[in-house]
């Protein structure tokens, strides 16, 4: 493979090691992980969504997983990418969304006595017009995927939409936050695996 | 926007088929091209509108799938195929995706035919006794659902005492993983329908 293999560098599986031997068997998910990863980051087309918009996108929702070796990948990518200087912003953001989850509201019914209610996250009004709308929208709704993904409604998709989001954009917005949630939790495993295998 | 006024939205966890709507327009079929067809894998999936959705954006979606197939699929060794379903149907319980957790319930029942423990992985929760192997994997899974992630050591002590070797846990990591990529793709972008 032409490029280090994003799991592997940060859970830290080494060449050689019982847990390379074990991903080795499930090939074709390792390979396709990591062509999300580049898919998602190396994009053919970013009209919808720009490189920047992504790595600073990727910093808000691995920051608020609070996974430190992680975080400090998607910093640095953001660091490379971005040409406003938006590392601090997005830090102070992550700050000040941070919670936990999952928690929210299900459909009015039977389920309704499992709601658990919890931090509604508005980017703070002084860094609004550091991010811009698009971006902001944006934060906003990862804030929303990361920590209550049943409260998503479709009034969600036109707040974005209304923030100069594309439908191809919300769908490749969509698929980042989501797909940040399955790599952080990849690596977590993996690491605190190999940690106990040791 | 879709037809979504006519939407009737299940209000319990189920192991019924559902339906599902998008919120925002997926690709019409007859816009499909080469390109589209390739992020989309199997053809067929040109009919679900959910991928015709997802399809707006096809390297991620061909990629997605890939990765998804090999997780779930490849059951040449390390888990059964159950219990990947187990921890699929158990992280959409926990996220409160009652459209994934239907699909992933069901599959669960047809490969372990315990139906009836799954049924009550639904109705009760994730705190329901299914049994030392079972509770492992649905802890786990749920310890990876959590955000900040809350999965450690005592799950992986838990897992090995349940019996399973590390090819296995890698399973259960992945497939709980993956189920926080899908969970969070069909509660956001449209909504299920009975």
């Amino acid at each position: 493979m032409s490029t280090t293999d994003i799991i592997d560098t940060l859970a830290g599986i080494e060449p050689g090691s019982s847990l390379d031997a074990i991903r080795a068997r499930r090939a074709q998910a390792r390979e396709n992980a990591q062509k999300s990863y580049l898919a998602l980051f190396k994009p053919i087309d970013a009209s919808d969504f720009s490189i920047a918009e992504r790595a600073a996108v990727a910093l808000f929702v691995i920051g608020l997983h609070g996974e430190p070796n992680v975080t400090a990948f998607y910093r640095a990518k953001l660091a490379a990418t971005d040409g406003a200087g938006l590392v601090e912003a997005i830090e102070a953001e992550v700050a000040h969304g941070k919670t936990s989850g999952p928690y929210g509201a299900f459909p009015a019914g039977p389920l309704s006595i499992e709601n658990k209610a919890g931090l509604i996250y508005r980017v703070s009004a002084d860094r609004k017009p550091v991010l811009g709308a698009r971006l902001a929208a944006a934060l906003e709704h990862a804030h929303l995927l990361v920590f209550r993904p049943r409260d998503a409604a479709s009034a969600d998709m036109k707040a974005l939409l209304g923030a100069g989001w594309s439908n191809t954009g919300i769908v490749t917005l969509s698929q980042l936050v989501a797909f940040l949630s399955f790599q952080v939790r990849v690596v977590s495993g993996l690491r605190t695996l190999a940690a106990a295998s040791a | 926007m879709s037809a979504a006024n006519t939407v009737n939205p299940p209000v319990v966890f189920t192991q019924d088929e559902l339906g599902w709507v998008a919120w925002i327009d997926p690709l019409p079929e007859a816009e499909l091209t080469e390109r589209h067809f390739a992020g989309l894998v199997d053809r067929a999936r040109a009919k679900s509108e959910y991928f015709r959705l997802l399809v707006r954006d096809p390297e991620v979606l061909e990629a997605r799938t890939k990765t998804d197939k090999d997780i779930f699929y490849n059951v040449a060794d390390g888990l059964p195929r159950a219990e990947r379903e187990l921890a699929a149907a158990a992280t959409s319980r926990y996220n409160g995706c009652i459209y994934c957790a239907a699909v992933h319930a069901r599959f669960a029942s047809t490969y372990s035919k315990r139906r009836d423990d799954v049924q009550r992985l639904l109705d009760e929760g994730i705190k329901a006794d299914l049994g030392e192997r079972w509770n492992a994997v649905v802890k786990t899974s749920v310890a990876l659902a959590t955000t900040p992630i809350a999965f450690g050591k005592d799950n992986i002590e838990e897992l090995r005492s349940a019996g399973l070797d590390d090819a296995e846990i890698v399973d259960v990591i992945n497939g709980a993983s993956f189920f926080n990529w899908a969970n969070r793709l069909m509660l956001s972008l449209g909504e299920p329908t009975k």
